[in-house]
């Protein structure tokens, strides 16, 4: 597996390049025309992950997934869900660096024997920030009507959460 | 979007005014915007190199190769998008860079593919049924291996981090595959308004 992540970049790299080099493509021409869409695509990003970092920054500072986490502790509690992974579950949409903290925090304070820590980590791993990934790649290219994209994501991350939780309920 | 942002923002200032924390709300205002400009520039240079090599393997006719092995997959969740799009292997390559954990090469490649639906799509500010798609298969966040969090599992001297890979991978495929269909179930029951 290890192998396989650490060749996977190279590998590619190496397959492009030869591949252009047998079809006699100019290499470094193609390669700047392509790179010259790099700064403007960055550019063009940027109101859009203003509108929604600094409304997420926000949530996040107003203390109120704390609040959600404490009225929501004692139900989840009957699913074998320990207190401390609540707001990974509540900030993992949201945020990504925000989970990753958390999680750090937890595998930090609990230990690797605790359960918290195991489940905390497949929830983190298993994830990615869709508030993040839509604003970047429907801002690419200026669209704002997102129709369906968000709630299908949101679900999904929700399935991922009971799904997280019934497999770490199995396996550890 | 609209009601999204709106209530993101009315909701955290109320909550902050309870809680007694508005000079934090206020100072994640700035904050934010900061963090936002950094994120977008710290893209720039990967952005750069793989547009570049992304054109490489575009003319090189390798996008093309790849779409047309995974076509049996794509022909059914893609079935509005041409056959011969590039938006097609463009999908395919950001979807297994994700798959391999390489996020630098995988943001790029997506916003490719992002721009070669664009192409196809007939209102050019409201999101085709294929971006939706492509978007449910991203936000889902399909990963053979969570690096990241292995590398904090080592960091705390855990004993046997490899077996969180397994939970992990049955975790985000359940994810991976409820997003594709709620996706398709949307794509056919979403009324505009």
């Amino acid at each position: 597996m290890q192998i396989i992540s650490l060749w996977a970049l190279p590998a590619i790299l190496l397959l492009i390049l030869t591949m252009g080099l047998f079809k006699r493509i100019p290499l470094y021409e193609t390669f700047t025309e392509g790179a010259k869409d790099g700064f403007k695509v960055a550019v063009n990003i940027i109101p859009y992950l203003v509108a929604i970092i600094v409304a997420i920054s926000m949530f996040r500072a107003s203390g109120i997934i704390e609040l959600i986490g404490n009225i929501l502790s004692p139900q989840l509690c009957r699913f074998n869900i320990p207190a401390d992974t609540i707001p990974i579950m509540l900030v993992r949409s949201l945020s990504g660096s925000a989970a990753l903290g958390i999680f750090s925090d937890i595998a930090n304070n609990l230990g690797s024997d605790d359960y918290a820590t195991k489940l905390s980590a497949v929830m983190v791993g298993s994830s990615e920030t869709t508030f993040y990934v839509l604003a970047v790649y429907f801002g690419a290219v200026g669209i704002s009507k997102l129709r369906y994209a968000l709630i299908v994501g949101l679900i999904a991350d929700f399935i991922g959460i009971v799904a997280a939780v019934w497999v770490c309920n199995m396996m550890f | 979007m609209n009601y999204i942002f709106y209530f993101l923002i009315v909701i955290s200032i109320i909550a902050g005014a309870i809680n007694g924390r508005l000079s934090d709300v206020v100072n994640a205002i700035l904050s934010g915007a900061e963090l936002s400009v950094k994120v977008a520039f710290s893209l720039i240079g990967i952005m750069a190199f793989w547009l570049g090599i992304m054109k490489i393997a575009e003319k090189s006719g390798f996008i093309a190769l790849i779409a047309k092995i995974i076509k049996p997959i794509t022909r059914k969740l893609f079935n509005e998008i041409p056959e011969d799009s590039p938006a097609i292997g463009d999908i395919a390559m950001s979807i297994s860079a994700n798959a391999f954990g390489l996020t630098n090469a995988a943001t790029p490649i997506g916003i490719k593919a992002m721009e070669e639906l664009q192409k196809e799509n007939k209102d050019k500010t409201t999101a085709s049924n294929a971006m939706c798609m492509f978007l449910a298969m991203n936000t889902a966040g399909f990963q053979l291996i969570p690096a990241t969090v292995i590398a904090v599992l080592v960091g705390i001297g855990y004993k046997n981090p490899t077996e969180i890979i397994a939970p992990t991978l049955v975790v985000t495929t359940i994810a991976f595959l409820s997003a594709i269909a709620l996706a398709k179930l949307f794509q056919h029951c979403w009324r505009e308004k």
